[in-house]
Protein backbone atom coordinates (compact mmCIF):
# COMPACT_ATOMS: atom_id res chain seq x y z
CA UNK A 1 0.00 0.00 0.00
CA UNK A 2 1.37 3.27 -0.91
CA UNK A 3 1.74 6.00 1.06
CA UNK A 4 -1.00 8.29 -0.33
CA UNK A 5 -3.65 4.94 0.03
CA UNK A 6 -2.65 4.88 3.67
CA UNK A 7 -3.66 8.54 4.26
CA UNK A 8 -6.83 7.52 2.65
CA UNK A 9 -7.51 4.55 4.45
CA UNK A 10 -6.54 6.28 8.04
CA UNK A 11 -8.70 9.55 7.37
CA UNK A 12 -11.71 7.29 6.25
CA UNK A 13 -11.24 4.62 9.34
CA UNK A 14 -10.80 7.61 11.79
CA UNK A 15 -14.45 9.22 10.31
CA UNK A 16 -15.86 6.24 10.50
CA UNK A 17 -14.51 5.18 14.00
CA UNK A 18 -15.82 9.13 15.42
CA UNK A 19 -19.12 8.58 13.87
CA UNK A 20 -19.35 4.61 15.49
CA UNK A 21 -18.58 6.20 18.64
CA UNK A 22 -20.97 9.06 18.65
CA UNK A 23 -23.70 7.10 17.88
CA UNK A 24 -22.98 4.69 20.45
CA UNK A 25 -21.87 7.45 23.30
CA UNK A 26 -24.84 9.27 22.32
CA UNK A 27 -27.00 6.69 21.76
CA UNK A 28 -28.82 8.39 18.74
CA UNK A 29 -31.33 6.64 17.23
CA UNK A 30 -31.27 4.38 14.10
CA UNK A 31 -33.76 6.37 12.53
CA UNK A 32 -32.37 9.59 13.02
CA UNK A 33 -28.71 8.25 11.97
CA UNK A 34 -27.26 4.73 11.91
CA UNK A 35 -23.71 3.62 12.97
CA UNK A 36 -21.39 2.80 10.69
CA UNK A 37 -21.00 -0.74 11.56
CA UNK A 38 -25.66 -0.66 11.33
CA UNK A 39 -25.14 0.29 8.20
CA UNK A 40 -22.69 -2.43 6.80
CA UNK A 41 -24.45 -5.42 8.21
CA UNK A 42 -27.86 -3.96 6.35
CA UNK A 43 -25.81 -3.62 2.83
CA UNK A 44 -24.57 -7.06 3.22
CA UNK A 45 -27.16 -9.36 5.01
CA UNK A 46 -30.16 -7.05 2.96
CA UNK A 47 -27.60 -7.58 -0.01
CA UNK A 48 -30.71 -9.51 -1.85
CA UNK A 49 -33.11 -7.14 -1.69
CA UNK A 50 -30.35 -4.28 -2.42
CA UNK A 51 -28.66 -5.98 -5.51
CA UNK A 52 -31.77 -6.05 -7.93
CA UNK A 53 -32.02 -2.47 -7.23
CA UNK A 54 -28.05 -2.04 -7.58
CA UNK A 55 -28.45 -3.97 -10.63
CA UNK A 56 -30.96 -1.51 -12.49
CA UNK A 57 -29.37 1.68 -11.28
CA UNK A 58 -25.85 0.03 -13.05
CA UNK A 59 -27.65 -0.81 -16.45
CA UNK A 60 -29.39 3.05 -16.25
CA UNK A 61 -25.61 4.37 -15.50
CA UNK A 62 -23.87 1.85 -18.58
CA UNK A 63 -26.27 2.48 -20.60
CA UNK A 64 -26.25 6.70 -20.21
CA UNK A 65 -22.32 5.82 -20.04
CA UNK A 66 -22.69 4.43 -24.37
CA UNK A 67 -25.29 6.63 -24.71
CA UNK A 68 -23.10 9.96 -24.07
CA UNK A 69 -19.89 8.51 -25.61
CA UNK A 70 -21.98 7.64 -28.64
CA UNK A 71 -22.78 11.30 -29.22
CA UNK A 72 -19.89 13.13 -27.53
CA UNK A 73 -17.03 11.62 -29.58
CA UNK A 74 -18.61 12.23 -32.83
CA UNK A 75 -19.50 15.53 -31.89
CA UNK A 76 -16.38 16.50 -30.49
CA UNK A 77 -14.72 15.61 -33.49
CA UNK A 78 -17.08 17.24 -35.98
CA UNK A 79 -16.77 20.56 -33.71
CA UNK A 80 -12.50 20.37 -34.14
CA UNK A 81 -13.13 19.38 -37.36
CA UNK A 82 -15.36 22.69 -38.18
CA UNK A 83 -14.95 25.63 -35.37
CA UNK A 84 -17.99 27.21 -36.81
CA UNK A 85 -20.09 24.24 -35.77
CA UNK A 86 -18.65 24.47 -32.55
CA UNK A 87 -19.30 28.04 -32.25
CA UNK A 88 -22.94 27.53 -33.09
CA UNK A 89 -23.21 24.26 -30.52
CA UNK A 90 -21.06 25.59 -27.78
CA UNK A 91 -24.28 27.66 -26.10
CA UNK A 92 -26.05 24.66 -26.47
CA UNK A 93 -24.03 22.40 -24.37
CA UNK A 94 -23.38 25.51 -21.74
CA UNK A 95 -27.25 26.19 -21.70
CA UNK A 96 -27.45 22.18 -21.09
CA UNK A 97 -25.44 21.80 -17.76
CA UNK A 98 -26.88 25.38 -16.63
CA UNK A 99 -29.96 23.78 -16.14
CA UNK A 100 -30.22 21.72 -13.12
CA UNK A 101 -30.60 18.45 -13.73
CA UNK A 102 -33.43 18.12 -10.81
CA UNK A 103 -35.35 20.49 -13.03
CA UNK A 104 -35.56 18.33 -16.19
CA UNK A 105 -35.98 15.32 -14.35
CA UNK A 106 -39.91 15.91 -13.78
CA UNK A 107 -40.15 16.13 -17.80
CA UNK A 108 -38.38 13.53 -18.71
CA UNK A 109 -40.13 10.88 -16.44
CA UNK A 110 -43.18 12.79 -17.84
CA UNK A 111 -41.84 12.64 -21.86
CA UNK A 112 -40.00 8.93 -21.16
CA UNK A 113 -41.99 7.16 -18.87
CA UNK A 114 -41.05 5.41 -15.63
CA UNK A 115 -38.92 3.05 -16.78
CA UNK A 116 -35.48 3.10 -17.39
CA UNK A 117 -35.25 5.40 -20.22
CA UNK A 118 -36.00 8.66 -18.34
CA UNK A 119 -33.10 7.29 -16.08
CA UNK A 120 -30.74 6.39 -18.80
CA UNK A 121 -31.25 9.65 -20.74
CA UNK A 122 -30.61 12.22 -17.38
CA UNK A 123 -27.12 10.17 -16.55
CA UNK A 124 -26.03 10.69 -20.55
CA UNK A 125 -27.23 14.24 -20.40
CA UNK A 126 -24.02 14.49 -17.22
CA UNK A 127 -21.67 12.22 -18.53
CA UNK A 128 -21.91 14.13 -22.26
CA UNK A 129 -20.52 17.18 -21.35
CA UNK A 130 -17.11 16.38 -19.65
CA UNK A 131 -16.36 14.39 -22.38
CA UNK A 132 -17.55 16.02 -24.79
CA UNK A 133 -15.67 19.02 -23.73
CA UNK A 134 -12.21 17.19 -22.62
CA UNK A 135 -11.80 15.57 -25.44
CA UNK A 136 -12.29 18.66 -27.51
CA UNK A 137 -9.62 19.92 -25.55
CA UNK A 138 -7.47 17.09 -25.98
CA UNK A 139 -7.76 17.75 -29.71
CA UNK A 140 -6.86 21.12 -29.70
CA UNK A 141 -3.92 20.40 -27.17
CA UNK A 142 -1.89 18.75 -30.24
CA UNK A 143 1.40 20.66 -30.56
CA UNK A 144 1.74 22.99 -33.43
CA UNK A 145 5.05 21.15 -34.54
CA UNK A 146 3.56 18.10 -34.61
CA UNK A 147 0.73 19.12 -36.83
CA UNK A 148 3.13 21.06 -39.09
CA UNK A 149 4.68 17.32 -39.33
CA UNK A 150 1.65 15.70 -40.83
CA UNK A 151 0.52 18.70 -43.18
CA UNK A 152 4.09 18.69 -44.37
CA UNK A 153 3.61 14.67 -44.82
CA UNK A 154 0.70 15.55 -46.78
CA UNK A 155 -1.73 13.44 -44.21
CA UNK A 156 -5.45 14.25 -44.61
CA UNK A 157 -8.04 14.78 -41.70
CA UNK A 158 -8.73 11.49 -40.88
CA UNK A 159 -5.65 9.98 -41.04
CA UNK A 160 -4.27 12.77 -38.68
CA UNK A 161 -7.06 12.50 -36.33
CA UNK A 162 -6.83 8.33 -36.03
CA UNK A 163 -2.70 8.92 -36.23
CA UNK A 164 -2.02 11.96 -34.10
CA UNK A 165 -4.99 13.35 -32.60
CA UNK A 166 -6.52 10.54 -31.03
CA UNK A 167 -3.57 9.14 -29.14
CA UNK A 168 -2.87 13.15 -28.32
CA UNK A 169 -5.93 13.89 -26.39
CA UNK A 170 -6.72 10.10 -25.06
CA UNK A 171 -5.56 11.46 -21.76
CA UNK A 172 -8.03 14.37 -21.99
CA UNK A 173 -10.92 11.83 -23.13
CA UNK A 174 -9.95 9.66 -20.15
CA UNK A 175 -10.26 12.53 -17.83
CA UNK A 176 -13.35 13.67 -18.95
CA UNK A 177 -14.56 10.11 -18.66
CA UNK A 178 -13.66 9.57 -15.04
CA UNK A 179 -15.38 13.06 -14.16
CA UNK A 180 -18.39 11.94 -16.05
CA UNK A 181 -18.57 8.36 -14.71
CA UNK A 182 -17.82 9.61 -11.10
CA UNK A 183 -21.19 11.92 -11.63
CA UNK A 184 -23.50 9.54 -13.51
CA UNK A 185 -25.15 8.43 -10.38
CA UNK A 186 -26.37 11.26 -9.94
CA UNK A 187 -28.35 11.52 -12.92
CA UNK A 188 -29.64 8.24 -12.79
CA UNK A 189 -30.64 8.40 -8.92
CA UNK A 190 -32.42 11.66 -9.53
CA UNK A 191 -34.44 10.33 -12.09
CA UNK A 192 -34.98 7.20 -9.84
CA UNK A 193 -36.47 9.51 -7.09
CA UNK A 194 -38.80 11.67 -9.36
CA UNK A 195 -40.11 8.68 -10.65
CA UNK A 196 -39.34 4.39 -10.67
CA UNK A 197 -40.67 1.58 -9.70
CA UNK A 198 -37.20 -0.08 -9.69
CA UNK A 199 -33.30 0.85 -8.37
CA UNK A 200 -31.33 2.66 -5.72
CA UNK A 201 -32.41 5.65 -6.13
CA UNK A 202 -36.22 3.94 -5.85
CA UNK A 203 -35.51 2.10 -2.55
CA UNK A 204 -33.87 5.33 -0.77
CA UNK A 205 -36.82 6.79 -1.08
CA UNK A 206 -39.06 3.99 -0.01
CA UNK A 207 -36.66 3.19 2.65
CA UNK A 208 -36.57 6.84 3.99
CA UNK A 209 -40.50 6.89 3.98
CA UNK A 210 -40.55 4.06 6.24
CA UNK A 211 -37.91 5.91 8.62
CA UNK A 212 -35.11 2.92 7.95
CA UNK A 213 -32.56 5.12 7.69
CA UNK A 214 -29.96 2.69 7.60
CA UNK A 215 -31.55 0.97 4.59
CA UNK A 216 -30.76 4.83 2.75
CA UNK A 217 -27.48 4.19 4.18
CA UNK A 218 -26.95 0.67 2.79
CA UNK A 219 -27.95 2.22 -0.92
CA UNK A 220 -25.84 5.00 -0.60
CA UNK A 221 -22.99 2.47 -0.07
CA UNK A 222 -23.73 0.31 -2.75
CA UNK A 223 -24.08 3.51 -5.27
CA UNK A 224 -20.39 4.59 -4.06
CA UNK A 225 -19.03 1.06 -4.41
CA UNK A 226 -20.71 1.05 -7.76
CA UNK A 227 -19.23 4.88 -8.37
CA UNK A 228 -15.87 3.82 -7.48
CA UNK A 229 -15.27 0.35 -8.87
CA UNK A 230 -16.60 2.90 -12.46
CA UNK A 231 -13.94 5.18 -11.60
CA UNK A 232 -11.61 1.83 -11.01
CA UNK A 233 -12.14 0.55 -14.34
CA UNK A 234 -11.85 3.86 -16.02
CA UNK A 235 -8.03 4.08 -14.50
CA UNK A 236 -7.44 0.33 -15.23
CA UNK A 237 -8.61 1.16 -19.10
CA UNK A 238 -6.40 4.16 -19.40
CA UNK A 239 -3.65 2.79 -17.87
CA UNK A 240 -4.11 -0.15 -20.51
CA UNK A 241 -4.87 2.14 -23.82
CA UNK A 242 -2.06 4.80 -22.96
CA UNK A 243 0.81 2.96 -22.29
CA UNK A 244 3.38 5.66 -23.27
CA UNK A 245 2.61 8.13 -20.20
CA UNK B 1 17.12 21.86 -58.36
CA UNK B 2 15.41 24.48 -56.61
CA UNK B 3 15.20 27.47 -56.72
CA UNK B 4 13.76 30.79 -55.43
CA UNK B 5 12.98 33.56 -57.31
CA UNK B 6 12.29 37.15 -55.22
CA UNK B 7 10.30 35.84 -52.49
CA UNK B 8 9.67 38.31 -50.34
CA UNK B 9 7.77 38.19 -46.77
CA UNK B 10 6.77 41.18 -44.23
CA UNK B 11 5.32 41.11 -40.78
CA UNK B 12 3.90 44.50 -39.50
CA UNK B 13 5.43 46.07 -42.39
CA UNK B 14 8.67 44.78 -41.34
CA UNK B 15 10.15 42.65 -44.52
CA UNK B 16 11.87 39.65 -43.25
CA UNK B 17 12.76 38.56 -46.63
CA UNK B 18 12.88 41.06 -49.75
CA UNK B 19 13.30 39.44 -53.06
CA UNK B 20 15.57 36.80 -52.05
CA UNK B 21 16.83 34.66 -54.01
CA UNK B 22 18.46 31.46 -54.06
CA UNK B 23 19.70 28.15 -55.97
CA UNK B 24 20.18 24.83 -54.62
CA UNK B 25 22.61 22.36 -56.97
CA UNK B 26 21.14 18.99 -57.26
CA UNK B 27 22.72 16.42 -54.84
CA UNK B 28 24.36 19.09 -52.98
CA UNK B 29 24.52 20.22 -49.96
CA UNK B 30 23.83 24.08 -49.32
CA UNK B 31 23.77 25.69 -45.68
CA UNK B 32 22.34 28.39 -44.05
CA UNK B 33 24.03 30.67 -41.16
CA UNK B 34 22.88 33.71 -40.37
CA UNK B 35 22.25 36.38 -37.20
CA UNK B 36 19.16 35.09 -34.81
CA UNK B 37 15.81 36.10 -35.91
CA UNK B 38 17.26 36.63 -39.82
CA UNK B 39 14.42 34.96 -41.34
CA UNK B 40 16.11 31.68 -41.77
CA UNK B 41 13.35 29.62 -40.63
CA UNK B 42 10.66 31.99 -41.74
CA UNK B 43 12.13 30.73 -45.06
CA UNK B 44 11.49 27.19 -44.28
CA UNK B 45 8.03 28.46 -43.63
CA UNK B 46 7.19 30.17 -47.02
CA UNK B 47 8.95 27.28 -48.58
CA UNK B 48 6.69 24.34 -46.96
CA UNK B 49 3.67 26.97 -46.68
CA UNK B 50 3.64 27.29 -42.90
CA UNK B 51 3.50 30.61 -43.52
CA UNK B 52 2.06 32.24 -46.63
CA UNK B 53 4.48 33.96 -49.22
CA UNK B 54 3.74 37.80 -50.01
CA UNK B 55 5.11 37.61 -53.80
CA UNK B 56 7.86 35.13 -55.50
CA UNK B 57 8.75 32.09 -57.20
CA UNK B 58 9.75 28.72 -56.41
CA UNK B 59 11.13 26.18 -58.90
CA UNK B 60 11.32 22.67 -58.30
CA UNK B 61 13.45 20.68 -61.07
CA UNK B 62 12.19 24.13 -63.15
CA UNK B 63 9.18 23.69 -62.44
CA UNK B 64 6.94 26.50 -60.66
CA UNK B 65 5.59 24.88 -57.51
CA UNK B 66 3.14 26.94 -54.73
CA UNK B 67 5.11 25.25 -52.47
CA UNK B 68 7.46 22.26 -51.43
CA UNK B 69 4.85 20.63 -49.36
CA UNK B 70 4.33 17.11 -49.93
CA UNK B 71 7.58 17.63 -52.38
CA UNK B 72 10.58 17.66 -49.96
CA UNK B 73 11.39 15.68 -46.69
CA UNK B 74 11.44 18.13 -43.25
CA UNK B 75 13.52 17.57 -40.41
CA UNK B 76 13.06 20.07 -37.43
CA UNK B 77 15.58 20.29 -34.30
CA UNK B 78 12.84 18.34 -31.97
CA UNK B 79 12.51 15.06 -33.04
CA UNK B 80 9.01 14.86 -33.32
CA UNK B 81 8.62 11.37 -33.03
CA UNK B 82 5.07 9.90 -31.85
CA UNK B 83 5.34 8.69 -28.17
CA UNK B 84 2.62 6.23 -28.81
CA UNK B 85 4.30 4.35 -31.38
CA UNK B 86 7.34 2.17 -31.47
CA UNK B 87 10.50 3.40 -33.60
CA UNK B 88 9.30 0.99 -36.48
CA UNK B 89 5.90 2.50 -36.37
CA UNK B 90 7.24 5.94 -36.50
CA UNK B 91 9.35 4.90 -39.10
CA UNK B 92 6.49 3.87 -40.84
CA UNK B 93 4.16 7.19 -41.03
CA UNK B 94 5.26 8.02 -43.94
CA UNK B 95 4.28 5.08 -45.75
CA UNK B 96 0.93 5.16 -43.88
CA UNK B 97 -0.18 8.17 -44.55
CA UNK B 98 0.84 7.78 -48.46
CA UNK B 99 -0.66 4.46 -48.83
CA UNK B 100 2.67 3.00 -49.82
CA UNK B 101 2.80 -0.97 -49.05
CA UNK B 102 3.81 -1.28 -45.41
CA UNK B 103 5.88 -4.84 -45.60
CA UNK B 104 7.88 -3.34 -47.93
CA UNK B 105 8.30 -0.49 -45.79
CA UNK B 106 8.57 -2.26 -43.28
CA UNK B 107 12.24 -4.32 -44.91
CA UNK B 108 13.18 -0.80 -46.14
CA UNK B 109 12.82 0.63 -42.64
CA UNK B 110 15.15 -2.22 -40.87
CA UNK B 111 17.73 -1.78 -43.95
CA UNK B 112 17.75 2.04 -42.56
CA UNK B 113 17.48 1.13 -39.20
CA UNK B 114 20.56 -0.60 -39.53
CA UNK B 115 22.33 1.51 -41.75
CA UNK B 116 21.65 4.40 -39.02
CA UNK B 117 22.94 2.54 -36.23
CA UNK B 118 20.11 1.64 -34.36
CA UNK B 119 18.90 -1.76 -35.60
CA UNK B 120 17.23 -4.10 -32.63
CA UNK B 121 15.73 -0.63 -31.21
CA UNK B 122 12.81 -1.26 -33.93
CA UNK B 123 10.55 -1.95 -31.36
CA UNK B 124 11.63 0.12 -28.44
CA UNK B 125 9.10 3.38 -27.84
CA UNK B 126 10.81 6.52 -28.22
CA UNK B 127 10.77 7.55 -24.28
CA UNK B 128 13.20 4.30 -23.79
CA UNK B 129 16.06 5.48 -26.18
CA UNK B 130 18.63 8.48 -25.56
CA UNK B 131 18.35 11.84 -27.75
CA UNK B 132 20.64 10.87 -30.51
CA UNK B 133 18.76 7.81 -31.10
CA UNK B 134 15.55 9.46 -31.38
CA UNK B 135 17.05 11.63 -33.85
CA UNK B 136 18.87 8.84 -35.75
CA UNK B 137 15.50 7.15 -36.35
CA UNK B 138 13.73 10.91 -37.14
CA UNK B 139 16.52 10.56 -39.81
CA UNK B 140 14.92 7.52 -40.87
CA UNK B 141 11.56 8.59 -40.88
CA UNK B 142 12.62 11.54 -42.96
CA UNK B 143 14.61 9.20 -45.59
CA UNK B 144 11.55 6.92 -45.58
CA UNK B 145 9.84 9.92 -47.47
CA UNK B 146 11.67 9.24 -50.59
CA UNK B 147 11.77 12.64 -51.72
CA UNK B 148 14.62 14.40 -53.36
CA UNK B 149 15.05 17.66 -51.55
CA UNK B 150 15.19 17.22 -48.22
CA UNK B 151 14.94 20.72 -45.70
CA UNK B 152 16.93 20.11 -42.58
CA UNK B 153 16.32 22.81 -39.64
CA UNK B 154 19.11 22.80 -37.20
CA UNK B 155 18.39 19.29 -36.88
CA UNK B 156 21.39 18.62 -34.49
CA UNK B 157 21.29 21.22 -32.12
CA UNK B 158 19.76 20.16 -29.59
CA UNK B 159 22.56 17.00 -29.67
CA UNK B 160 25.90 17.10 -27.35
CA UNK B 161 29.09 17.13 -29.36
CA UNK B 162 29.74 13.28 -30.01
CA UNK B 163 26.31 12.51 -31.34
CA UNK B 164 26.64 15.48 -32.91
CA UNK B 165 29.61 14.21 -34.57
CA UNK B 166 27.98 10.94 -35.32
CA UNK B 167 24.94 12.39 -36.87
CA UNK B 168 27.16 14.53 -38.55
CA UNK B 169 28.37 11.72 -41.21
CA UNK B 170 25.15 10.21 -41.10
CA UNK B 171 24.27 13.61 -43.00
CA UNK B 172 26.60 13.27 -45.04
CA UNK B 173 25.82 9.86 -46.03
CA UNK B 174 22.25 10.63 -46.66
CA UNK B 175 23.52 13.49 -49.00
CA UNK B 176 26.17 10.72 -50.77
CA UNK B 177 24.88 7.20 -50.81
CA UNK B 178 21.17 8.38 -51.17
CA UNK B 179 21.22 11.09 -53.92
CA UNK B 180 19.24 13.42 -51.44
CA UNK B 181 20.07 17.08 -51.91
CA UNK B 182 19.67 19.07 -49.20
CA UNK B 183 19.05 22.52 -47.41
CA UNK B 184 20.31 23.00 -43.78
CA UNK B 185 20.03 25.66 -41.23
CA UNK B 186 22.20 25.94 -38.63
CA UNK B 187 24.20 28.41 -35.99
CA UNK B 188 27.18 26.23 -35.64
CA UNK B 189 29.69 27.53 -38.07
CA UNK B 190 32.02 24.06 -37.58
CA UNK B 191 29.09 22.27 -38.33
CA UNK B 192 28.79 24.23 -41.79
CA UNK B 193 32.45 24.30 -42.81
CA UNK B 194 31.84 20.36 -42.29
CA UNK B 195 29.22 19.72 -44.10
CA UNK B 196 28.52 22.37 -46.86
CA UNK B 197 29.33 21.99 -50.23
CA UNK B 198 27.94 25.80 -50.23
CA UNK B 199 28.01 28.05 -47.38
CA UNK B 200 25.38 31.22 -47.87
CA UNK B 201 26.42 33.66 -45.04
CA UNK B 202 22.73 35.51 -44.75
CA UNK B 203 22.56 39.00 -43.30
CA UNK B 204 19.44 40.62 -40.50
CA UNK B 205 16.56 41.42 -41.85
CA UNK B 206 15.14 41.47 -44.60
CA UNK B 207 17.40 38.80 -45.12
CA UNK B 208 19.67 38.33 -47.83
CA UNK B 209 22.86 36.36 -48.85
CA UNK B 210 26.14 38.53 -47.65
CA UNK B 211 28.47 35.88 -49.33
CA UNK B 212 28.55 32.48 -50.71
CA UNK B 213 31.87 30.00 -50.06
CA UNK B 214 31.86 27.23 -52.51
CA UNK B 215 33.54 24.05 -51.19
CA UNK B 216 34.71 21.40 -54.21
CA UNK B 217 37.36 19.53 -51.56
CA UNK B 218 36.48 16.06 -50.27
CA UNK B 219 34.59 15.27 -47.33
CA UNK B 220 34.64 14.10 -44.41
CA UNK B 221 36.83 17.52 -43.81
CA UNK B 222 39.28 18.30 -41.06
CA UNK B 223 37.89 21.55 -39.02
CA UNK B 224 42.01 22.53 -38.18
CA UNK B 225 42.41 22.91 -42.00
CA UNK B 226 44.22 26.45 -42.41
CA UNK B 227 41.22 27.55 -45.50
CA UNK B 228 38.42 26.46 -43.08
CA UNK B 229 39.66 28.27 -39.83
CA UNK B 230 40.35 31.47 -42.00
CA UNK B 231 36.78 30.89 -43.75
CA UNK B 232 35.32 30.22 -39.92
CA UNK B 233 37.06 33.64 -38.69
CA UNK B 234 35.45 35.73 -41.74
CA UNK B 235 32.13 34.27 -41.22
CA UNK B 236 32.27 35.25 -37.26
CA UNK B 237 33.19 38.64 -37.95
CA UNK B 238 30.44 38.87 -40.33
CA UNK B 239 27.78 37.94 -38.08
CA UNK B 240 29.39 39.83 -35.28
CA UNK B 241 29.12 42.97 -37.40
CA UNK B 242 25.52 42.14 -38.09
CA UNK B 243 24.94 41.88 -33.98
CA UNK B 244 26.58 44.95 -33.62
CA UNK B 245 24.04 46.84 -35.98
CA UNK B 246 21.23 45.51 -34.30
CA UNK B 247 19.27 47.64 -32.48
CA UNK B 248 19.57 47.53 -28.17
Amino acid sequence: MNRSSLIAFSAAFFILAVWELLCRSLNIPDFILPAPVSILKVAIFRAPLLLPHAGVTALEILTGILISLAVAVPLSMVMFAYPSIEKAVAPFLVASQAIPVFAIAPLLVVWLGYGIASKVFMAAVIIFFPITVNLLEGFKSCDQEYRMLFQLMGARFFKTMRLLYWPWALPHFFAGLRVGVSVATIGAVIGEWVGAQKGLGYLMIQANARLKVDMVFAAILWLSVMGMMLWVFVGFLEKRVIKWK
Amino acid sequence: MLSVKNLSKSFNDHYILEDFNLTLPKNGFTVLIGPSGCGKSTLFDLLTCVVPIDRGDIFLFGERVPHLREKAAYMQQKDLLLPWFSLMDNALLPARITGADIDQSRKKALALFERLGIGGFENYMPGEISGGMRQRCALVRTLMFERDLVLLDEPLSALDAITRRSLQSLLLMLQKDFNKSILMITHDIEEALLLADELLVLTSPPMRIREQFTFNDEKPRNVNDPRLIEIKENVLSQLQKDMKNEPV
